[in-house]
Protein backbone atom coordinates (compact mmCIF):
# COMPACT_ATOMS: atom_id res chain seq x y z
CA UNK A 1 0.00 0.00 0.00
CA UNK A 2 2.69 2.41 1.07
CA UNK A 3 4.55 1.61 -2.12
CA UNK A 4 1.64 2.50 -4.27
CA UNK A 5 1.13 5.89 -2.66
CA UNK A 6 4.83 6.66 -2.63
CA UNK A 7 5.16 5.90 -6.33
CA UNK A 8 2.21 8.07 -7.05
CA UNK A 9 3.48 11.06 -5.06
CA UNK A 10 6.20 12.95 -6.91
CA UNK A 11 7.13 15.03 -3.85
CA UNK A 12 8.45 12.01 -1.95
CA UNK A 13 12.18 11.50 -1.96
CA UNK A 14 12.82 8.14 -3.59
CA UNK A 15 16.55 8.07 -3.04
CA UNK A 16 18.51 4.98 -2.27
CA UNK A 17 19.43 5.15 1.44
CA UNK A 18 23.09 4.44 0.76
CA UNK A 19 23.49 7.12 -1.89
CA UNK A 20 23.91 10.70 -0.66
CA UNK A 21 21.51 13.33 -1.96
CA UNK A 22 23.24 16.43 -3.29
CA UNK A 23 21.06 18.98 -1.48
CA UNK A 24 21.51 17.16 1.80
CA UNK A 25 25.25 17.00 1.25
CA UNK A 26 25.39 20.75 0.67
CA UNK A 27 23.19 21.53 3.66
CA UNK A 28 25.32 19.23 5.81
CA UNK A 29 28.43 21.18 4.83
CA UNK A 30 26.69 24.52 5.41
CA UNK A 31 25.35 23.46 8.83
CA UNK A 32 28.77 22.32 9.97
CA UNK A 33 30.35 25.45 8.54
CA UNK A 34 28.01 27.56 10.69
CA UNK A 35 29.00 25.63 13.81
CA UNK A 36 32.69 25.80 12.93
CA UNK A 37 32.56 29.50 12.09
CA UNK A 38 31.21 30.53 15.50
CA UNK A 39 33.48 28.19 17.43
CA UNK A 40 36.60 29.13 15.49
CA UNK A 41 36.21 32.89 15.22
CA UNK A 42 34.76 33.85 18.56
CA UNK A 43 33.71 31.29 21.10
CA UNK A 44 36.77 29.09 21.48
CA UNK A 45 39.30 31.96 21.43
CA UNK A 46 37.13 33.47 24.18
CA UNK A 47 37.26 30.46 26.40
CA UNK A 48 40.94 29.79 25.69
CA UNK A 49 41.73 33.33 26.80
CA UNK A 50 39.60 32.91 29.91
CA UNK A 51 41.27 29.63 30.81
CA UNK A 52 44.72 31.22 30.39
CA UNK A 53 43.64 34.16 32.53
CA UNK A 54 42.32 31.79 35.14
CA UNK A 55 45.63 29.92 35.23
CA UNK A 56 47.44 33.24 35.61
CA UNK A 57 45.04 34.36 38.30
CA UNK A 58 45.56 31.16 40.24
CA UNK A 59 49.34 31.38 39.91
CA UNK A 60 49.27 35.08 40.81
CA UNK A 61 47.02 34.31 43.77
CA UNK A 62 49.45 31.68 45.00
CA UNK A 63 52.37 34.08 44.71
CA UNK A 64 50.42 36.78 46.50
CA UNK A 65 49.55 34.34 49.25
CA UNK A 66 53.21 33.41 49.62
CA UNK A 67 54.23 37.08 49.80
CA UNK A 68 51.51 37.78 52.34
CA UNK A 69 52.66 34.83 54.41
CA UNK A 70 56.26 36.03 54.38
CA UNK A 71 55.13 39.52 55.34
CA UNK A 72 53.02 38.16 58.16
CA UNK A 73 55.98 36.15 59.46
CA UNK A 74 58.15 39.28 59.31
CA UNK A 75 55.55 41.33 61.19
CA UNK A 76 55.23 38.62 63.80
CA UNK A 77 58.99 38.48 64.35
CA UNK A 78 59.11 42.29 64.66
CA UNK A 79 56.27 42.29 67.15
CA UNK A 80 57.94 39.60 69.21
CA UNK A 81 61.22 41.52 69.27
CA UNK A 82 59.39 44.67 70.31
CA UNK A 83 57.54 42.76 72.99
CA UNK A 84 60.77 41.35 74.40
CA UNK A 85 62.31 44.82 74.44
CA UNK A 86 59.26 46.24 76.16
CA UNK A 87 59.33 43.48 78.75
CA UNK A 88 62.95 44.27 79.42
CA UNK A 89 62.37 48.00 79.84
CA UNK A 90 59.29 47.38 81.96
CA UNK A 91 61.35 45.33 84.37
CA UNK A 92 63.92 48.14 84.52
CA UNK A 93 61.26 50.74 85.20
CA UNK A 94 59.68 48.60 87.89
CA UNK A 95 63.02 48.05 89.64
CA UNK A 96 63.81 51.76 89.49
CA UNK A 97 60.37 52.65 90.82
CA UNK A 98 60.81 50.20 93.69
CA UNK A 99 64.19 51.71 94.54
CA UNK A 100 62.81 55.26 94.31
CA UNK A 101 59.86 54.34 96.50
CA UNK A 102 62.11 52.80 99.14
CA UNK A 103 64.35 55.89 99.12
CA UNK A 104 61.34 58.18 99.47
CA UNK A 105 59.95 56.15 102.35
CA UNK A 106 63.36 56.20 104.03
CA UNK A 107 63.72 59.96 103.61
CA UNK A 108 60.23 60.58 104.96
CA UNK A 109 60.91 58.36 107.91
CA UNK A 110 64.20 60.14 108.70
CA UNK A 111 62.56 63.56 108.50
CA UNK A 112 59.65 62.43 110.66
CA UNK A 113 62.07 61.15 113.25
CA UNK A 114 64.02 64.40 113.20
CA UNK A 115 60.81 66.41 113.59
CA UNK A 116 59.70 64.12 116.40
CA UNK A 117 63.03 64.64 118.21
CA UNK A 118 62.82 68.37 117.71
CA UNK A 119 59.25 68.53 119.01
CA UNK A 120 60.19 66.41 122.04
CA UNK A 121 63.26 68.53 122.72
CA UNK A 122 61.34 71.81 122.50
CA UNK A 123 58.64 70.38 124.76
CA UNK A 124 61.28 69.37 127.30
CA UNK A 125 62.83 72.83 127.20
CA UNK A 126 59.46 74.52 127.60
CA UNK A 127 58.57 72.18 130.44
CA UNK A 128 61.86 72.91 132.14
CA UNK A 129 61.41 76.67 131.78
CA UNK A 130 57.85 76.50 133.06
CA UNK A 131 58.93 74.42 135.96
CA UNK A 132 61.80 76.76 136.76
CA UNK A 133 59.62 79.85 136.69
CA UNK A 134 57.01 78.09 138.80
CA UNK A 135 59.70 77.05 141.27
CA UNK A 136 61.05 80.61 141.39
CA UNK A 137 57.59 82.08 141.99
CA UNK A 138 56.87 79.47 144.60
CA UNK A 139 60.28 80.04 146.19
CA UNK A 140 59.59 83.76 146.50
CA UNK A 141 56.05 83.22 147.76
CA UNK A 142 57.15 80.50 150.14
CA UNK A 143 60.06 82.65 151.46
CA UNK A 144 57.66 85.52 152.11
CA UNK A 145 55.14 83.26 153.78
CA UNK A 146 57.83 81.56 155.83
CA UNK A 147 59.28 84.91 156.87
CA UNK A 148 55.90 86.18 157.90
CA UNK A 149 55.30 82.98 159.71
CA UNK A 150 58.68 83.16 161.40
CA UNK A 151 58.02 86.83 162.33
CA UNK A 152 54.84 85.89 163.89
CA UNK A 153 56.27 82.90 165.70
CA UNK A 154 59.59 84.39 166.79
CA UNK A 155 58.34 87.93 167.10
CA UNK A 156 61.51 89.28 166.00
CA UNK A 157 61.71 91.10 162.81
CA UNK A 158 64.46 89.95 160.72
CA UNK A 159 65.69 93.22 159.48
CA UNK A 160 68.84 92.10 158.04
CA UNK A 161 68.23 91.15 154.40
CA UNK A 162 71.34 89.01 154.29
CA UNK A 163 70.28 87.05 157.26
CA UNK A 164 66.81 86.73 155.93
CA UNK A 165 68.14 85.35 152.68
CA UNK A 166 70.32 82.86 154.46
CA UNK A 167 67.46 81.64 156.58
CA UNK A 168 65.19 81.24 153.53
CA UNK A 169 67.86 79.40 151.60
CA UNK A 170 68.53 77.04 154.50
CA UNK A 171 64.86 76.39 154.78
CA UNK A 172 64.46 75.77 151.11
CA UNK A 173 67.38 73.40 151.09
CA UNK A 174 65.80 71.44 153.85
CA UNK A 175 62.50 71.55 151.99
CA UNK A 176 64.22 70.38 148.83
CA UNK A 177 65.79 67.56 150.71
CA UNK A 178 62.47 66.55 152.11
CA UNK A 179 60.72 66.85 148.73
CA UNK A 180 63.51 64.92 147.07
CA UNK A 181 63.11 62.14 149.62
CA UNK A 182 59.36 62.03 149.23
CA UNK A 183 59.68 62.07 145.40
CA UNK A 184 62.06 59.11 145.52
CA UNK A 185 59.70 57.26 147.78
CA UNK A 186 56.71 58.32 145.67
CA UNK B 1 7.40 -6.29 1.17
CA UNK B 2 6.17 -9.73 0.16
CA UNK B 3 3.52 -10.34 -2.43
CA UNK B 4 1.19 -11.86 0.16
CA UNK B 5 1.47 -8.88 2.42
CA UNK B 6 0.87 -6.57 -0.51
CA UNK B 7 -2.22 -8.54 -1.48
CA UNK B 8 -3.54 -8.33 2.07
CA UNK B 9 -2.82 -4.65 2.21
CA UNK B 10 -4.41 -4.03 -1.16
CA UNK B 11 -7.50 -5.92 -0.03
CA UNK B 12 -8.22 -3.40 2.66
CA UNK B 13 -7.65 0.09 1.40
CA UNK B 14 -7.72 1.86 4.80
CA UNK B 15 -4.82 -0.11 6.29
CA UNK B 16 -1.87 1.96 7.53
CA UNK B 17 0.57 1.88 10.40
CA UNK B 18 -1.78 4.03 12.45
CA UNK B 19 -4.89 1.86 12.25
CA UNK B 20 -3.61 -1.67 11.81
CA UNK B 21 -3.92 -3.94 14.79
CA UNK B 22 -3.51 -7.64 15.40
CA UNK B 23 -6.80 -9.43 14.68
CA UNK B 24 -7.95 -6.99 12.03
CA UNK B 25 -7.64 -7.53 8.32
CA UNK B 26 -4.52 -5.42 8.23
CA UNK B 27 -1.20 -7.19 8.50
CA UNK B 28 1.82 -5.96 10.51
CA UNK B 29 3.69 -3.46 8.41
CA UNK B 30 7.30 -3.64 9.56
CA UNK B 31 9.45 -0.54 9.11
CA UNK B 32 11.79 -0.71 6.16
CA UNK B 33 14.24 1.43 4.24
CA UNK B 34 11.28 3.12 2.61
CA UNK B 35 10.62 4.79 5.96
CA UNK B 36 13.52 7.04 5.12
CA UNK B 37 11.74 8.26 2.00
CA UNK B 38 9.98 11.31 3.33
CA UNK B 39 7.64 13.88 1.89
CA UNK B 40 9.22 17.20 1.16
CA UNK B 41 8.34 20.08 3.44
CA UNK B 42 8.49 22.49 0.50
CA UNK B 43 10.07 22.78 -2.93
CA UNK B 44 12.43 25.28 -4.44
CA UNK B 45 12.04 24.61 -8.14
CA UNK B 46 12.50 20.89 -8.50
CA UNK B 47 14.59 20.53 -5.36
CA UNK B 48 12.70 19.48 -2.25
CA UNK B 49 13.47 20.52 1.29
CA UNK B 50 13.26 17.55 3.62
CA UNK B 51 12.98 16.95 7.36
CA UNK B 52 16.61 15.81 7.89
CA UNK B 53 17.84 19.01 6.27
CA UNK B 54 15.68 21.06 8.62
CA UNK B 55 16.89 19.00 11.58
CA UNK B 56 20.53 19.43 10.51
CA UNK B 57 20.11 23.20 10.51
CA UNK B 58 18.32 23.06 13.87
CA UNK B 59 21.15 20.90 15.26
CA UNK B 60 23.73 23.40 14.07
CA UNK B 61 21.67 26.15 15.66
CA UNK B 62 21.46 24.27 18.95
CA UNK B 63 25.21 23.69 19.07
CA UNK B 64 25.92 27.35 18.30
CA UNK B 65 23.29 28.45 20.85
CA UNK B 66 24.80 26.24 23.55
CA UNK B 67 28.36 27.41 23.04
CA UNK B 68 27.22 30.98 22.61
CA UNK B 69 25.48 30.81 25.98
CA UNK B 70 28.53 29.16 27.52
CA UNK B 71 31.42 31.09 25.97
CA UNK B 72 30.21 34.44 24.61
CA UNK B 73 30.93 36.23 27.88
CA UNK B 74 33.20 33.85 29.77
CA UNK B 75 33.82 34.54 33.46
CA UNK B 76 37.03 33.85 35.31
CA UNK B 77 34.98 31.98 37.89
CA UNK B 78 32.65 29.84 35.77
CA UNK B 79 28.95 29.59 36.51
CA UNK B 80 26.23 27.26 35.22
CA UNK B 81 26.33 26.60 31.50
CA UNK B 82 29.92 27.81 31.21
CA UNK B 83 30.97 24.90 33.40
CA UNK B 84 29.30 22.47 31.01
CA UNK B 85 30.87 24.12 27.99
CA UNK B 86 34.29 24.03 29.60
CA UNK B 87 33.85 20.35 30.38
CA UNK B 88 33.14 19.73 26.69
CA UNK B 89 36.04 21.90 25.58
CA UNK B 90 38.53 20.32 27.97
CA UNK B 91 37.29 16.83 27.11
CA UNK B 92 37.95 17.39 23.40
CA UNK B 93 41.25 19.15 24.03
CA UNK B 94 42.73 16.86 26.68
CA UNK B 95 41.19 13.50 25.79
CA UNK B 96 41.14 13.70 22.00
CA UNK B 97 43.14 16.53 20.39
CA UNK B 98 46.32 16.44 22.47
CA UNK B 99 46.76 12.66 22.79
CA UNK B 100 45.90 11.95 19.12
CA UNK B 101 47.56 14.89 17.36
CA UNK B 102 50.23 15.99 19.80
CA UNK B 103 51.71 19.42 20.31
CA UNK B 104 49.80 21.05 17.47
CA UNK B 105 46.56 19.42 18.62
CA UNK B 106 45.16 22.64 20.10
CA UNK B 107 44.83 24.10 16.57
CA UNK B 108 42.27 21.44 15.68
CA UNK B 109 40.12 21.76 18.79
CA UNK B 110 37.47 23.98 17.11
CA UNK B 111 37.12 21.47 14.28
CA UNK B 112 36.93 18.45 16.59
CA UNK B 113 34.65 20.17 19.10
CA UNK B 114 32.31 21.23 16.31
CA UNK B 115 32.29 17.72 14.85
CA UNK B 116 31.60 16.03 18.18
CA UNK B 117 28.75 18.23 19.31
CA UNK B 118 27.19 18.61 15.84
CA UNK B 119 27.15 14.84 15.34
CA UNK B 120 25.91 14.21 18.85
CA UNK B 121 23.00 16.61 18.51
CA UNK B 122 22.11 15.21 15.07
CA UNK B 123 22.13 11.73 16.61
CA UNK B 124 20.04 12.91 19.56
CA UNK B 125 17.29 13.85 17.11
CA UNK B 126 16.57 10.11 17.04
CA UNK B 127 14.89 10.23 20.46
CA UNK B 128 13.66 13.81 20.58
CA UNK B 129 9.86 13.80 20.17
CA UNK B 130 8.55 15.17 16.85
CA UNK B 131 12.06 15.04 15.32
CA UNK B 132 12.37 11.32 16.02
CA UNK B 133 14.83 10.49 13.31
CA UNK B 134 18.62 10.74 13.53
CA UNK B 135 19.90 13.16 10.91
CA UNK B 136 23.00 11.01 10.52
CA UNK B 137 20.81 8.09 9.32
CA UNK B 138 20.67 9.97 6.02
CA UNK B 139 24.00 9.12 4.46
CA UNK B 140 24.53 12.54 2.91
CA UNK B 141 25.21 14.06 6.35
CA UNK B 142 27.91 11.61 7.44
CA UNK B 143 29.24 11.95 3.88
CA UNK B 144 29.47 15.73 4.12
CA UNK B 145 31.32 15.49 7.42
CA UNK B 146 33.58 12.77 6.05
CA UNK B 147 34.46 14.99 3.07
CA UNK B 148 35.56 17.79 5.38
CA UNK B 149 37.61 15.39 7.46
CA UNK B 150 39.14 13.90 4.31
CA UNK B 151 40.09 17.30 2.96
CA UNK B 152 41.50 18.35 6.34
CA UNK B 153 43.73 15.36 6.83
CA UNK B 154 44.97 15.24 3.26
CA UNK B 155 45.67 18.97 3.40
CA UNK B 156 47.69 18.46 6.58
CA UNK B 157 49.46 15.43 5.10
CA UNK B 158 50.48 17.23 1.90
CA UNK B 159 51.48 20.40 3.78
CA UNK B 160 53.61 18.59 6.34
CA UNK B 161 54.92 15.56 4.47
CA UNK B 162 54.16 16.08 0.78
CA UNK B 163 51.81 13.85 -1.19
CA UNK B 164 54.41 11.17 -1.93
CA UNK B 165 56.09 11.66 1.40
CA UNK B 166 52.81 10.86 3.11
CA UNK B 167 52.25 7.80 0.93
CA UNK B 168 55.77 6.70 1.80
CA UNK B 169 55.33 7.40 5.51
CA UNK B 170 52.10 5.45 5.89
CA UNK B 171 53.91 2.25 4.94
CA UNK B 172 55.54 0.68 7.99
CA UNK B 173 59.32 0.42 7.85
CA UNK B 174 61.40 -2.62 8.68
CA UNK B 175 59.15 -4.99 6.78
CA UNK B 176 60.67 -7.70 4.49
CA UNK B 177 60.25 -6.67 0.84
CA UNK B 178 57.93 -9.52 -0.24
CA UNK B 179 55.43 -8.38 2.37
CA UNK B 180 55.52 -4.87 0.93
CA UNK B 181 53.90 -6.21 -2.23
CA UNK B 182 50.72 -6.69 -0.24
CA UNK B 183 51.26 -4.03 2.40
CA UNK B 184 51.81 -1.02 0.12
CA UNK B 185 48.51 -1.31 -1.77
CA UNK B 186 46.66 -2.04 1.46
CA UNK B 187 48.08 0.98 3.26
CA UNK B 188 47.49 3.27 0.28
CA UNK B 189 43.98 1.96 -0.08
CA UNK B 190 43.50 2.60 3.64
CA UNK B 191 44.39 6.28 3.60
CA UNK B 192 42.79 6.97 0.24
CA UNK B 193 39.52 5.03 0.43
CA UNK B 194 38.93 2.76 3.40
CA UNK B 195 39.45 5.27 6.21
CA UNK B 196 37.02 7.89 4.90
CA UNK B 197 34.53 5.31 3.72
CA UNK B 198 34.37 3.43 7.02
CA UNK B 199 34.25 6.69 8.93
CA UNK B 200 31.12 7.65 7.03
CA UNK B 201 29.44 4.24 6.94
CA UNK B 202 30.02 3.44 10.62
CA UNK B 203 28.11 6.50 11.74
CA UNK B 204 25.41 6.16 9.10
CA UNK B 205 24.78 2.45 9.63
CA UNK B 206 24.64 2.67 13.40
CA UNK B 207 22.08 5.43 13.42
CA UNK B 208 20.11 3.93 10.52
CA UNK B 209 19.86 0.58 12.29
CA UNK B 210 19.08 2.23 15.61
CA UNK B 211 16.19 4.13 14.10
CA UNK B 212 14.75 0.98 12.49
CA UNK B 213 15.09 -0.87 15.78
CA UNK B 214 13.19 1.79 17.71
CA UNK B 215 10.60 2.09 14.93
CA UNK B 216 10.05 -1.68 14.84
CA UNK B 217 9.30 -1.95 18.55
CA UNK B 218 7.23 1.23 18.60
CA UNK B 219 5.06 0.08 15.70
CA UNK B 220 4.82 -3.42 17.17
CA UNK B 221 3.59 -1.96 20.45
CA UNK B 222 0.87 -0.13 18.63
CA UNK B 223 0.03 -3.12 16.41
CA UNK B 224 -0.27 -5.53 19.35
CA UNK B 225 -2.20 -3.11 21.57
CA UNK B 226 -5.69 -4.56 21.15
CA UNK B 227 -8.18 -6.03 23.58
CA UNK B 228 -6.85 -9.55 23.21
CA UNK B 229 -4.16 -11.72 24.67
CA UNK B 230 -1.62 -9.92 22.46
CA UNK B 231 -1.77 -6.99 24.89
CA UNK B 232 0.89 -8.72 26.96
CA UNK B 233 3.23 -8.70 23.94
CA UNK B 234 2.41 -5.03 23.42
CA UNK B 235 3.56 -4.36 26.99
CA UNK B 236 6.78 -6.31 26.41
CA UNK B 237 7.35 -4.38 23.22
CA UNK B 238 6.78 -1.08 25.02
CA UNK B 239 9.39 -2.01 27.62
CA UNK B 240 11.79 -2.77 24.77
CA UNK B 241 11.18 0.71 23.36
CA UNK B 242 12.24 2.27 26.66
CA UNK B 243 15.27 0.02 27.04
CA UNK B 244 16.37 0.59 23.45
CA UNK B 245 15.91 4.34 23.81
CA UNK B 246 18.37 4.29 26.70
CA UNK B 247 20.67 2.07 24.65
CA UNK B 248 20.43 4.41 21.68
CA UNK B 249 21.38 7.37 23.89
CA UNK B 250 24.61 5.55 24.63
CA UNK B 251 25.16 4.74 20.96
CA UNK B 252 24.53 8.34 19.94
CA UNK B 253 27.24 9.70 22.21
CA UNK B 254 29.55 6.80 21.44
CA UNK B 255 29.29 7.22 17.67
CA UNK B 256 29.93 10.95 17.94
CA UNK B 257 32.97 10.18 20.10
CA UNK B 258 34.29 7.49 17.74
CA UNK B 259 33.90 9.76 14.71
CA UNK B 260 35.74 12.59 16.45
CA UNK B 261 38.42 10.30 17.84
CA UNK B 262 39.16 8.75 14.44
CA UNK B 263 39.17 12.17 12.80
CA UNK B 264 41.79 13.28 15.30
CA UNK B 265 43.80 10.16 14.58
CA UNK B 266 43.70 10.72 10.81
CA UNK B 267 44.59 14.38 11.18
CA UNK B 268 47.38 13.41 13.56
CA UNK B 269 48.72 11.01 10.97
CA UNK B 270 48.68 13.79 8.44
CA UNK B 271 50.46 16.26 10.73
CA UNK B 272 53.29 13.91 11.58
CA UNK B 273 54.48 10.59 10.28
CA UNK B 274 53.09 8.17 12.84
CA UNK B 275 54.97 4.98 12.07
Amino acid sequence: MAHVTILADSSVNLGNPILPEWPELIIGVIAFAIVFYFLYTKLLPNIRKTLDERTEAIEGGLQQAEAAQAEAAQVKADAQAQLAELRHSTADIRAKAQADGAALVEAARTEANAQKEAIIASAHTQLEADRNSAVNVLKADLGKLATELADKIVGERAQDAALQERIVDRFLDELDAKLGASQKVG
Amino acid sequence: MSTIASTVLLASSDCSATNSHAGTNCGFEAPSVTDFNLKAIFHIGSIGFYKPELLALISAGLVVWFFWAAFSKPKLVPRGIQNLGEMGYLFIRDQIARPMIGKTGDRFVPFLLGLFFFIWVMNLMEIIPVAQVPVTAFIAFPASLMLMVYITYWYQAIKNQGFFGFLKNVVPTGVPWPVLIILVPVEWLRVLVIQPFTLMVRLFANMFAGHLLLATFTIATWYLASATFSLIFAAGSAVMVVVLTAFEMLIQALQAYIFTMLTAQYVGEGVQAAH
